[in-house]
């Protein structure tokens, strides 16, 4: 790393010093960023965390409900009382910016407006387990949206930390630390480059001397 | 206009029909299928994949591959028979992802 040539000259030292300052600010400023999406990103987390067991718990719910239904129901009856949904839902999309990393954020339509059109079948042939199965359903649905959201804005996060995170620690470890060696290494040189010229002066001084006065 | 879609075992995920979302079977013995809805629907206009546990563990590197993608949400919901853990893991590597090192 440092075995790279460098210019030990003024105007290098000028631009490395401007470069580090930039790069001080720059790493301050990363810094921040990674401490607030860590903060926003625990949050997300705890909430995935609730709205996971919510969603985990309702289906289990409804997948029980389902079970008995199908059991009281002969398979091709199901098959029919669900061949063609009356509801259908569209999804809207749109982006919030949490310290710049788009995150989705989910509206959805019902093309029916009425809860109870889930119902695709008429009662008459149909068991009271299946409604009950689908009602169960219908109100997990809205928690397993939010999950969605949550749980993508989660990843998202998490990769945008890490690029952060990453970030950071090169500024921190290796880019200053290289510039600042770097600086060191001119002002010695240049030093050492005055020094030289200094005791140089002082010996040319002597011989002048020397040879105006015939000094011993 | 975005739309829904859930991968999973027949009777797992035919209920979510009735609530107007596309449903797409798969099994567990034939995999391939299920890879290939997924790729497909993702193309598509898709925004948010329900994948049941039961399925996506056959798949976990298809999965991941949508992990860093804005779209679509992949989005694992437990199958017949209960949750496999496989939520709960992908939480956990996200966290390790953010903070570097295992906490918890």
């Amino acid at each position: 790393m440092a075995n790279k040539t460098i210019n030990p000259t003024r105007m290098e030292l000028t631009r490395l010093k401007g470069r580090v300052k930039t790069a001080v600010r720059g790493h301050k400023l990363l810094k921040d960023k990674r401490d607030e999406l860590m903060k926003q990103f625990m949050e997300v987390v705890r909430r995935n965390r609730a709205l996971r067991r919510r969603v985990e718990e309702g289906l289990e719910k409804a997948g029980a409900a389902m079970t008995v239904a199908s059991a009281v129901m002969s398979p091709e009856l199901l098959e029919q009382a669900l061949l063609y949904p009356k509801q259908s839902v569209t999804l809207d999309v749109t982006y919030r910016n949490v310290m710049s990393v788009n995150v989705p954020v989910y509206h959805y339509q019902t093309a029916n407006s009425d809860p109870t059109e889930i119902y695709s079948y008429g009662f008459a042939q149909t068991s009271g387990e299946l409604d009950a199965a689908l009602e169960a359903l219908g109100q997990v649905f809205q928690d397993m949206l939010e999950l969605a959201e949550v749980e993508k804005t989660m990843q998202l996060l998490s990769q945008d930390i890490e690029k952060t995170r990453r970030r950071v620690n090169a500024l921190e470890y290796v880019v200053i630390p290289e510039m600042q060696r770097n600086i060191r290494y001119i002002t010695m040189k240049l030093d050492e480059n005055e020094r030289g010229n200094t005791t140089r002066l002082m010996k040319v001084k002597d011989m002048v001397l020397q040879d105006a006065h015939n000094f011993t | 206009m975005y739309k829904i879609a859930v991968i999973g075992e027949r009777d797992s995920v035919l209920g979510f029909r009735a609530l107007g979302l596309d449903v797409y079977f798969a099994s567990e013995t034939d995999t391939d299928t299920a890879r290939r809805t997924l790729h497909r629907l993702a193309q598509e206009n898709y925004a948010v994949i329900y994948v049941t546990e039961q399925i996506a563990r056959h798949m976990q590197s298809e999965i991941d591959r949508y992990k860093d993608a804005v779209m679509p949400a992949i989005i694992l919901i437990p199958g017949r028979g209960g949750s496999l853990g496989l939520a709960e893991a992908g939480l956990k590597s996200a966290v390790e992802r953010a903070v570097g090192a295992d906490i918890s």
